[in-house]
């Protein structure tokens, strides 16, 4: 009776969360469906303490530990997720995503290590549930720290091989303690898990800040991964369905963000942008920009019919959301129509710029995908260009010598006018010229963007 | 060729589960909007944190005198806590955030 009913509760679990991955297909369902799978994860959690059984036919005990684990582990939790900036999400799920993969791979570990079986699948299993698990640990500590600011980006070609000569010995000593289980016993898992934690650390450390969203879409999809290694440990479904829908999400968001940068997965891992140091040759000429005074930009956005924002990374470290939701709202005030074109990998993690946006109360609809934006350009007045660069680089639609060419950009030089809002004229990440700066239609406007922005409200009251 | 048929064989329930979760999780996902891709991430991650009741299981089943396993499976059960609870309610607060008008 109680198998029974713990596979009724597995099973309710289970259709939660597909529903709640389904109603994430629109912002207007989507806080219904988080709830319903959070709902399920109850259900599921409160089944396994209730009615599982070991092959001995016990039933749960240490409840004392498991309780203490829950409560302890939902107040950290729950503080954590209510505290974080929005600007700090990118961190917090790389976190999050952490400690799942911890998860994964101490029960790994502890299945491992307390067994004597030679069962190959079996072993198998318990390998790749340590190997992916700790890689997704590490690897995501790693992404935490670099998205706060606590570990710089270290490369290199030495790097590179290191970390795939790491990746061939953990392979081969997988086949190896799959194939012949005493040559290496305990120790191959002693130093499979020492491996997967370097190899998580070296592996995360040489990407860049702009190929962060790549990064961690795949170490999300990951940590599914390991749990559904989990779930085979135990033949357990709900573990196996709900980390391999986590796994496929992940590898779907992973190659969406590549293919908005036009790189392969490989690329993107291997860092840096080839030999990207070099840039373009062509850009690097004497070439001369104009500036514009915020003056002269607010009558230009005021006396448009439609003006565009482009925000990028730039806005989340001004912490300039608020700001720049004034700004539109000023706008609209005199009649103008305001829309946001955001670019796939647009700050630091995917979908990052709409998260910000929203939480200044910027209403979605006005938050417009690169795809459907591109074809307003042209009869857009006004582009504004807020802490973005290379997702709007002309060089990648013309110059074929320029290391992003082919990448997918926001075309705003189609537009009748832009204005870059900018620090300073030092070019962005990996240090590619944009050619966009010297375009004719193209004025800056220096300064830091939180500040431009309220003095540009400033400015459209007075008009 | 002979071993690989037979594990297929003892875990064909098992396989056809895995296949046909990654066939469902590919359909459902590639309708989520790029808006929404962040709560996604967040979401399934928090999702993700079914490995919990593997920390439940390997506590719930260890010897009472046996504190290593105890005290290892205590961890495994914060962490993936913060996972789940952190996670949907992360999730949960942007969520909230995405209106279609004031």
């Amino acid at each position: 009776m109680s198998e029974f009913l713990l596979e009724l509760f597995y099973i309710v679990g289970c259709v939660t969360f597909i529903i709640g991955l389904r109603k994430l297909s629109s912002p207007d369902s989507a806080r219904q469906g988080n709830n319903i799978a959070a709902a399920g994860m109850t259900l599921a959690i409160l089944g396994t303490i209730l009615f599982h059984k070991n092959e001995a036919g016990e039933g749960i005990g240490n409840l004392a530990w498991i309780v203490g684990g829950l409560v302890v582990g939902s107040a950290i939790g729950y503080v954590m997720a209510t505290r974080v900036k929005m600007t700090a999400m990118p961190q917090m799920v790389s976190f999050f995503n952490g400690t799942g993969g911890a998860t994964s791979a101490i029960i790994a570990c502890m299945e491992f290590f307390s067994s004597d079986s030679t069962d190959w699948g079996f072993l198998l299993v318990a390998y790749l549930g340590i190997v992916v698990g700790t890689v997704t640990f590490s690897g995501s500590m790693v992404a935490y720290g670099k998205l706060d600011d606590k570990i710089k980006d270290v490369s290199g070609r030495l790097m590179t091989y290191l970390n795939w000569l790491m990746l061939a010995v953990i392979l081969v000593l997988m086949t190896m303690g799959i194939l012949s289980p005493e040559t290496l016993g305990a120790n191959g898992g002693w130093i499979l898990l020492g491996l997967s934690f370097l190899y998580g650390i070296f592996f995360v450390m040489p990407i860049g800040g702009a190929d962060m969203p790549v990064v961690i879409a795949l170490l999300n999809s990951l940590s599914g991964i390991a749990g559904a290694f989990g779930g085979l440990i135990y033949s357990n479904r709900i573990m196996l369905i709900g980390g391999i829908l986590v796994g496929a999400s992940g590898l779907i968001l992973t190659a969406l963000m590549c293919k908005a940068m036009n790189r392969s997965l490989m690329n993107v891992l291997i860092g840096g942008f080839g030999g990207g140091s070099a840039g373009s040759a062509k850009a690097s000429g004497e070439q001369s920009y104009r500036e514009v005074t915020l003056n002269d930009a607010a009558i230009m956005c005021a006396y448009a019919s439609k003006v565009c924002i482009v925000p990028g990374y730039g806005l989340a470290v001004a912490q300039a959301q608020h700001v720049c939701h004034d700004f539109e709202k000023s706008l609209e005030k005199k009649g103008v129509e305001v829309y946001y074109a955001i670019h796939p990998v647009a700050g630091r993690m995917p979908g990052h710029m709409n998260v910000l946006l929203a939480e200044a109360d910027v209403p979605y609809p006005k938050l417009v995908e690169m795809d459907d934006a591109n074809p307003q350009m042209p009869n857009t007045d006004v582009v504004i260009i807020v802490g973005a660069n290379d997702v709007v680089n002309p060089a990648a639609e013309d110059d074929p010598g320029s290391p992003i060419y082919g990448m997918p950009v926001i075309k705003v030089w189609e537009a009748k006018s832009v204005i870059v809002m900018k620090r300073s004229m030092r070019p962005g990440y990996a240090g590619i010229e944009n050619p966009l700066f010297f375009h004719e239609r193209a004025k800056m406007l220096f300064g830091d963007a939180k500040d431009t922005l309220s003095k540009l409200v400033g400015e459209l009251k007075n008009l | 060729m002979q071993a690989f048929s037979e594990f297929f064989l003892q875990n064909q329930d098992m396989i056809f589960l895995v296949v046909l979760a990654i066939f469902l999780g590919t359909e459902v996902i590639k309708n989520v909007p790029a808006l929404l891709h962040t709560p996604l991430m967040s979401g399934s991650n928090a999702v993700s944190g079914v490995v919990i009741m593997g920390s439940i299981i390997v506590v719930g089943h260890a010897r009472p005198d046996d504190t290593l396993a105890l005290v290892l499976g205590f961890l495994a059960v914060v962490l993936g806590t913060l996972n789940v609870v952190g996670g949907f309610a992360v999730t949960g607060r942007m969520l909230s955030m995405f209106k279609k008008r004031k």
